[in-house]
């Protein structure tokens, strides 16, 4: 899923400033799941706002809330939130960069606010509650060939044919030595596997083009 | 790998002779000085001196610069290091070139510490190559006189590449598979990093004896008792022998600076003077960094007399 975070309040807040009705636009995608889009947290973050405005400007205004099941779904934004949201003034969206983006396109005379900072393609690790980046969008998935375990994304310099010297007792340097040198992580994992033609493999350098953006893909 | 001989540095160690390298860090600073006069200290000593690039990530001078200086003004190899974290294939490929007019002989292709631990934190990592990368680069370079992309070189560089190697990574493995794979591109020499063990250095000489390349075993004696515990704490998997790590402490009360430095000497001249007779090691590659002058001394302890 993509992994997003609230903004600060404070942020937000100055975003909204100096506008008379906001429509807070959930999403039950990504950012709704484990996350800080869902409907739940949409109610907070309206209180939130309205409490948090109150102080600022000592004014009322009008703030609602509304969900959609996925923001970044052009037809399902424009077909259920578009009549509703041209009477508001302004759009708070607490989905990925997606959602702010599909929403700004269907509601182009409205300002659209990003309540999130997009952080990354990641999962949920229940254990220990954290979320951990594994995909890149890098357009050339070598998954396959090293064990399901992504150097691209996992490897803190993207390394194709590690481990570097940064590696020790299986631990990457950036970041302190704390999380797991992927390469070491791969090398397991093929060996385990009996798979270790693919850990000795040497990987070109990549033709970058492929993930030039802005990126675009047609359909059949 | 290459056939032909290029430089003083390659001619040492295809001559059989047990070869000698030396490291000099260019600073944050825009005076060639202190690199010149360093160069001075190590020729008759090193067949050939590191110069490094921008190491650990703290931006410094460029090491191609000083690279050439000391070849020139001092008459001592230099061996160009070059990491693939602060440039793409377009730069490198361009600085390779700039070292082949300027009559650089000897790469070090790495891919460098992180940004993150460097001095500016905050740059944005490049590595658009990876070490295996630039080493296939410079291949194509010096082989086929072609850059990555096939583009054809007019007057190609001769250069004679070399690698490094964790030679006490743990695990040990992947880092094998990795200098086997570099192997196979084409490796001229191996210079590991910096070890105070002995027994891991025969260990990694014998785990690479069937790769068959000339490999410089890296020291790099320790300044201070600061910079030991230094060590100790943030380098994890570096293996100090408790034996040295006692011998260090004990010279430093005994009589303070100057007797590490004796400790130093003779630690390292006898561990030369081991890998000399029971390994089939190149040589040795010595990092003495703010203290370069101890390098003689250790190559003398050892028992080897200056080039002439």
């Amino acid at each position: 899923m993509i992994v997003v975070e609230q903004k600060p309040l404070e942020e937000i807040l100055k975003m909204i400033e100096g506008f008379n009705s906001i429509l807070l636009i959930g999403c039950d995608g990504c950012a709704g799941i484990y996350q800080v889009g869902g409907e739940k947290q949409t109610e907070v973050l309206k209180e939130l706002l309205d409490m948090g405005q109150k102080i600022r400007s000592k004014r009322e205004i009008k703030l609602d809330t509304a969900m959609v099941l996925r923001q970044c779904d052009l037809d399902m934004v424009e077909t259920s939130l578009k009549p509703l949201a041209e009477k508001y003034g302004a759009i708070v969206s607490l989905a990925c960069g997606v959602g702010v983006q599909t929403l700004a396109q269907v509601l182009e005379n409205k300002v659209v606010i990003p309540a999130n900072n997009t952080r990354f393609i990641g999962m949920l690790d229940r254990e220990d509650n954290k979320f951990y980046e594994l995909c890149s969008a890098c357009a050339e998935c070598i998954l396959f060939e090293t064990g399901g375990i992504c150097p691209v994304t996992r490897c803190g310099k993207s390394l194709l044919n590690g481990p570097c010297g940064g590696q020790a007792l299986g631990k990457c340097e950036v970041g302190g030595w704390k999380k797991d040198c992927a390469w070491v992580l791969i090398y397991n994992r093929l060996r385990e596997k009996n798979m270790l033609d693919y850990f000795t493999k040497f990987r070109e350098p990549r033709d970058f083009r492929v993930r030039q953006g802005p990126r675009e893909m047609g359909r059949e | 790998m290459t056939k032909q001989v290029y430089s003083e540095l390659m001619r040492s160690i295809t001559e059989g002779k047990f070869t000698f390298t030396g490291e000099i860090e260019p600073v944050k600073t825009t005076n060639l000085h202190e690199v010149i006069e360093t160069a001075k200290i190590l020729k008759g000593h090193v067949v050939a001196a590191n110069i490094t690039d921008n190491p650990t990530a703290f931006a410094y001078m460029n090491s191609l610069i000083p690279s050439y200086v000391i070849q020139r003004d001092v008459g001592l190899e230099a061996v160009y290091q070059m990491v693939s974290r602060d440039r793409n294939r377009i730069a490198l490929t361009s600085d390779l070139l700039a070292a082949g007019y300027l009559g650089i002989k000897n790469v070090l292709a790495l891919s460098g510490d992180h940004t993150t631990v460097g001095d500016n934190p905050g740059a944005k990592p490049v590595y658009d190559l990876d070490s295996t990368g630039l080493l296939y680069l410079i291949r194509k370079m010096v082989d086929e006189g072609v850059d990555l992309a096939g583009n054809k070189i007019d007057n190609p560089p001769k250069f004679h590449v070399g690698v490094a190697a964790a030679l006490g990574a743990d695990p040990i493995e992947p880092e094998l598979l990795k200098i086997e794979r570099k192997v196979k591109i084409g490796v001229d020499y191996i210079q590991t990093q910096a070890t105070y063990d002995v027994d891991v250095a025969k260990r990694f000489l014998k785990l690479t004896e069937h790769l068959d390349i000339p490999t410089l075993i890296g020291i790099a004696p320790l300044k201070s008792i600061p910079m030991l515990d230094w060590m100790i704490k943030f380098v994890p998997g570096i293996v100090i022998p408790q034996d040295f790590q006692d011998r260090l402490r004990k010279a430093k009360e005994r009589g303070g600076k100057e007797a590490i430095f004796q400790e130093n000497i003779e630690f390292f001249g006898e561990f030369v003077k081991e890998i000399k007779a029971t390994t089939h090691a190149a040589g040795i590659h010595i990092m003495a960094i703010g203290f370069e002058w101890i390098v003689p001394k250790i190559i003398d302890r050892a028992g080897f007399k200056a080039i002439g």
